[in-house]
């Protein structure tokens, strides 16, 4: 292995990790147990959530995995999928003097031959807000046309929608590169080159959509599902949940999550989220054409979308070829579950969190980033 | 930023709570939340915005996660996020006729 190590854990990290640590060893053996049970190697289960991966690295869950658990991160990171011409979107309106604000990963993302924090040292107006709340503040302290580069995934385009819905001024635009989780895990559960044999999905997004919604997904590929929160512990508990599920062929959706997550979800965050947005198909960097994919604003709210409310000339910037480097980028095959950072020639050389060559190595969300800091497989 | 973070209710008025975050005093939006929130309630907050009210029974559980990774390092890219998530809700004092406060 070419990956550091994780860090030793500090007392603090200890603490928690053992918080109950006989419920914790009685977790690792079982989930050990049971992959003995199913006798393949790998057993291969994905989640789909950058939290989940930081917890999984961070707390060096994967040491206690059993050898032939094989527990990978899939497209769990929305600025990480946000494709090219959208980042491009945003370049050319803040190119064109339009004040643009956005979630602080998105900044320093590629597009084809700029990014947004490339713009903002020649002088565009781009600002980092944390909340689409800010954005709505910004746009009524101007008279400027403000652009709000939305990103993120149902849990956090449902705020997109509240601020919409609430008479925001008139000078503010969206332009959206929200996306939806279910329907990439139906391309993903699909693709040739991987077998995955369960879903570990988030706990956060299932508070707002619902355990639920993947009812109909266990239904049409035949694959578990079971819904997690963020603790060590609360990932032991789900991936014992689900390699049993695996074991004994059972083809549902569990909860394992019950503290935060009902079936229905939030059903006034649904209203709202569906109310504003439509699903359209488009392209997720690196992996597929991904039907019902991205959010994207109704017709009702044209006065708000930013791809209505200004001509966004994206040709400008396509005369440039893609760097060498960033076509040895293998991000879509780390997030489509075929490759790992450790794979990759440019991990931690050419590509660093300072001088990122992919996505994957800006969001704190990136499966690149995570391991850089935390170690992706531990050394054994 | 997915994680969101939890924080106890201090006062409601209207749509907009005043929250308590591991001793950050924030304002958090209610127009997501999809049951009535009170003081003493705790609420996940995300990007702003509550998402959900936790029961206080079960809130100990998903506090110590947090406790854990607010006393560590700014460089460490799980906590900032949470500190994000801190930041993400409306300073208690905000005046509307302020300079921008987002630049960093």
């Amino acid at each position: 292995m070419t990956t550091v190590p994780s860090p030793a854990a500090t007392a603090a990290e200890s603490e928690l990790k053992f918080r109950d640590p006989e419920r914790g060893r009685a977790l690792t053996s079982a989930i050990e147990r049971t992959c003995d049970q199913i006798g393949r190697s790998p057993v291969t289960v994905m989640h789909v959530c950058g939290s989940h991966e930081q917890a999984i690295a961070k707390f060096g869950l994967r040491a206690v995995f059993p050898k032939r658990l094989d527990v990978i991160m899939g497209p769990g990171c929305p600025v990480c999928v946000t494709d090219l011409p959208e980042v491009d979107e945003a370049v050319v309106l803040a190119e064109d003097g339009v004040r643009v604000v956005t979630y602080g990963d998105m900044l320093r993302v590629p597009g084809t031959s700029r990014s947004l924090a490339d713009v903002q040292a020649t002088g565009a107006k781009v600002e980092v807000v944390y909340s689409a709340d800010q954005a709505v503040r910004i746009a009524r302290r101007t008279s400027d046309p403000v652009v709000f580069f939305a990103s993120g995934f149902e849990t956090t385009a449902v705020a997109t929608a509240a601020i919409v819905l609430d008479d925001p001024p008139p000078n503010l635009s969206i332009l959206s590169a929200h996306k939806y989780i279910p329907p990439v895990m139906e391309i993903v559960a699909e693709m040739p080159h991987t077998r995955i044999e369960g879903f570990l999905a988030a706990g956060h997004a299932a508070t707002i959509t619902g355990w639920g919604i993947f009812e109909r997904f266990v239904e049409r590929h035949g694959i578990p599902v079971v819904v997690a929160g963020f603790e060590p512990l609360d990932i032991l508990a789900g991936l014992a949940r689900l390699t049993e599920l695996i074991r004994d062929g059972e083809r549902r959706v569990v909860n394992a999550f019950p503290r935060c997550v009902t079936r229905e979800g939030n059903r006034n965050a649904q209203r709202q989220l569906w109310r504003v947005f439509r699903t359209t198909g488009g392209m997720w960097r690196g992996i597929a054409h991904v039907p019902n994919g991205n959010l994207r604003l109704r017709d009702e709210f044209a006065h708000v979308d930013a791809r209505r409310r200004f001509a966004i000339d994206l040709k400008r910037l396509w005369n440039h070829a893609p760097s060498a480097l960033t076509q040895q980028c293998i991000c879509g095959d780390i997030m489509a579950g075929i490759s790992s950072p450790d794979k990759c020639a440019l991990f931690g050389k050419a590509c660093v969190p300072d001088s990122p060559v992919g996505a994957c190595m800006v969001s704190s969300e990136g499966t690149c980033r995570i391991w850089h800091q935390y170690g992706g497989h531990p050394s054994l | 930023m997915c994680l969101g973070v939890p924080g106890r209710v201090l006062r409601v008025e209207g749509t907009v709570a005043d929250v308590d975050f591991f001793g950050v005093r924030r304002q958090t939006r209610l127009d997501l939340v999809d049951e009535p929130v009170a003081p003493g309630d705790y609420i996940l907050n995300h990007v702003g915005f509550a998402i959900r009210r936790i029961d206080p029974s079960e809130i100990e559980e998903t506090l110590a996660l947090y406790e854990l990774l607010l006393r560590e390092d700014s460089d460490d890219i799980m906590a900032s996020d949470v500190r994000g998530e801190i930041d993400a809700a409306r300073s208690a004092t905000f005046d509307a006729s302020a300079p921008a406060e987002t630049d960093r």
